[in-house]
């Protein structure tokens, strides 16, 4: 009997979570929302209480690459379309938002939204030449669409890029409430609005039918051409989405640091976005944010550790490497390649084993 | 006239730098459908590892022999590295295509950060000797002698390749390998071993790349490897990727096109490269040469 009352309790339980799991999003996200109101002080992740403008501003950063990461997971993980020109999109909205708040005297949101169409419609016309090619061929014509952007940036045609030494944000024909170290909390609440829109947008993308032809696409493109449907057209789709979702987060970012520079345009980055999402778990739901978050965190705590003193004291062999956090995040990527092929997000299905090796153990220690 | 000359012989020589980047890219990529990013790598290898030579081996120099011995060190080094990426990280993925592509990202970004490091981020001077600083006089045009010596190697390494390919049994069976791999493992001939040759023979190549691209710009910095890497891809794709030949055909019209246009319009060379390889995608989405591309994902 005893037993019996155990498992239904047991199930019971497992429902009410599934019927509460579509909210946990929405807790995080008013976690997150108020964190700001705190002054928790975490010793070795944060420098300062989280509610200090370094820490926001450090979370801020994190969250900006989550949602890039998210972004661009609609094209790797759920079409299965292998990008290496995804900063293009991310530049390109970065750049021509500072542009257009520094030459015109366009409200902000007339701003953004024109950077962010524009990144579609560039999505668009790329996308439409480089998906004539497939797989291993598309991920080269990408970069080589993403290495102009680049070169174009870096020449400062026309005057317009800043050349190597990128733009600033003229924030004096910005709106009060988002200028200044005071505002930063602004800054982060718009952050955090981004990754909310990003992931309602790819969420959305990714469950509606048009989604899971783009799976479809991903898994056997011969065969959704059988059925009738165009796999060129749904990647296409995919490809501009993905682009205006980069251009919205290149926009936010500018927003964040207050200006762009070239790295932004650099092959390096599109790499980096694709090891976020790899280490995160592509083609998942929450597992893109993670990674790219986590990814953020790690190169901006990872140059602190690397001149730190502790790193400084050790041998030149040791020492040198470790102060450079591409080095330590390369490494990681290359054994999650071997060894979590499911990243973060599959993490959890991996150690299951463990779990269930653990929990009779605590039920017993309860009766 | 003898502007003329200047560019397409400028021209040919930086087609023979492309030509040496992409060769290696290309017989991976035709064989092991393997996306090799850590190529930029085992150029810079191959840079840093001459440049070391040259400085510390007792023997080795900038001048005659001493630099020859250098450039040894540095090929070498360059294929060592290469069998040992294909050893260690390719081999255990076998068939998984995108894993090997992540893991050669993953150490590209590592290896770079390494080499930066060790060496520091920034540009050093390579040593080279004094001959490739100075100029030939060809038809009124004074063409400088690293161009010549790039086009050189890159005919002499292509011959070499070719031949290779063609008369040694290991060539005929990685011929066999492009075309139809499965054919070739079926009929119990270990692709493998042959897949850890072409990557050494390609970490060779590109070392040598790496040491001729320091001559050439006079000096030697840890992302030199990537940027040159980028137009590698452009001439594999352009020249269809797993085909020699077509590669060689790709890094002529990659090169001399850069150089023309570059003169007349500083800064446009690269973007009409890639104008070309978006008009061949359109055309030709298979390539020059049309072994893979577009028709096999």
């Amino acid at each position: 009997m005893s037993h019996d009352r155990g498992i239904s309790s047991r199930t019971s339980g497992r429902l009410t979570r599934a019927r509460l799991r579509p909210f946990v999003p929405l807790v995080v996200l008013a976690v997150f929302a108020a964190l700001p109101y705190s002054s928790l002080s975490i010793p070795v992740l944060f420098d300062g209480p989280l509610n200090s403008p370094g820490s926001l501003q450090v979370l801020a950063i994190c969250l900006v690459f989550g949602a890039l990461a998210l972004g661009y997971d609609l094209l790797f993980g759920r079409t299965g379309l292998l990008s290496f020109g995804h900063a293009l999109y991310f530049a390109a909205g970065g750049y021509g938002m500072v542009i257009l708040v520094n030459r015109t005297d366009w409200p902000l949101w007339m701003v953004t939204l024109l950077a962010v169409t524009g990144t579609a419609a560039l999505a668009a016309l790329l996308g439409a030449v480089a998906l004539r090619t497939k797989g291993i061929a598309f991920a080269m014509v990408t970069l080589a669409f993403a290495q102009i952007g680049a070169i174009t940036v870096g020449r400062n045609v026309g005057r317009a890029t800043g050349g190597e030494e990128g733009l600033t944000l003229d924030w004096r024909r910005l709106p009060e409430p988002l200028v200044g170290v005071v505002n930063t909390v602004n800054r982060y609440w718009i952050a955090l609005a981004l990754v909310a829109i990003v992931a309602f947008v790819a969420h959305r993308v990714a469950d509606s039918p048009a989604g899971r032809v783009l799976a479809a696409v991903r898994d056997d493109d011969r065969r959704v051409d059988v059925l009738g449907l165009s796999p060129y057209r749904y990647r296409l789709f995919a490809f501009v989405i993905a682009g205006a979702l980069a251009g919205l987060t290149g926009v936010v970012y500018a927003l964040l640091v207050g200006g762009v520079s070239p790295h932004i345009t650099d092959s390096s980055l599109t790499l980096s976005v694709l090891v976020m999402v790899v280490l995160g778990g592509p083609g998942t739901r929450w597992g893109p944010l993670l990674g790219g978050a986590a990814y953020a965190f790690l190169d901006n705590r990872l140059g602190a550790v690397g001149t730190s003193e502790t790193v400084k004291h050790l041998p030149s062999v040791l020492a040198g490497p470790l102060s450079q956090p591409l080095f330590i995040l390369g490494a990681i990527f290359v054994l999650a390649v071997y060894f979590f092929p499911g990243g973060l997000a599959g993490l959890a299905r991996r150690l299951s084993p463990l779990q269930r090796v653990l929990a009779p153990r605590s039920v017993k220690a309860q009766t | 006239m003898s502007t003329l000359i200047l560019l397409l012989l400028t021209g040919l020589g930086l087609a023979g730098l492309y030509f040496l980047v992409s060769s290696g890219l290309s017989l991976v990529f035709g064989l092991a459908d393997v996306l090799n990013f850590a190529h930029g790598l085992f150029l810079s290898v191959g840079a840093y590892a001459t440049w070391w030579a040259a400085t510390h081996l007792p023997g080795a120099g900038s001048e005659g022999p001493g630099f020859l011995l250098a450039v040894v060190v540095g090929v070498v080094a360059g294929a060592a590295v290469a069998s040992i990426v294909e050893l260690v990280l390719i081999r255990p993925l076998y068939r998984r295509t995108i894993q090997q592509v992540l893991v050669t990202v993953g150490l590209s970004l590592a290896g770079v950060a390494l080499l930066q490091a060790v060496w520091g981020a920034d540009a050093r001077p390579f040593p080279r000797p004094a001959w490739t600083s100075r100029v030939t006089t060809i038809g009124g045009a004074a063409v400088p002698n690293s161009s010549l010596l790039l086009a050189a190697v890159a005919v002499v390494v292509l011959a070499a390749l070719l031949a290779f390919l063609r008369f040694t049994r290991v060539g005929l069976v990685i011929r066999a390998g492009v075309e139809d791999r499965a054919m070739v493992a079926a009929l119990g001939i270990d692709v493998r071993k042959a897949f850890t040759l072409v990557f050494a023979v390609g970490g060779a190549a590109a070392a040598l790349a790496g040491i001729l691209a320091g001559v050439h710009f006079t000096t030697v910095s840890p992302g030199q490897g990537t940027s040159l890497l980028i137009f590698g891809f452009i001439v594999v794709v352009i020249g269809g990727m797993g085909s020699i030949t077509g590669t060689a055909w790709a890094a002529v019209a990659v090169g001399v096109l850069q150089q023309f246009v570059n003169y007349y319009s500083a800064g446009l060379g690269d973007i009409c490269v890639v104008a070309l390889l978006a008009l061949v995608l359109l055309v030709r989405p298979q390539g020059l040469a049309g072994v893979v591309g577009g028709a096999r994902a």
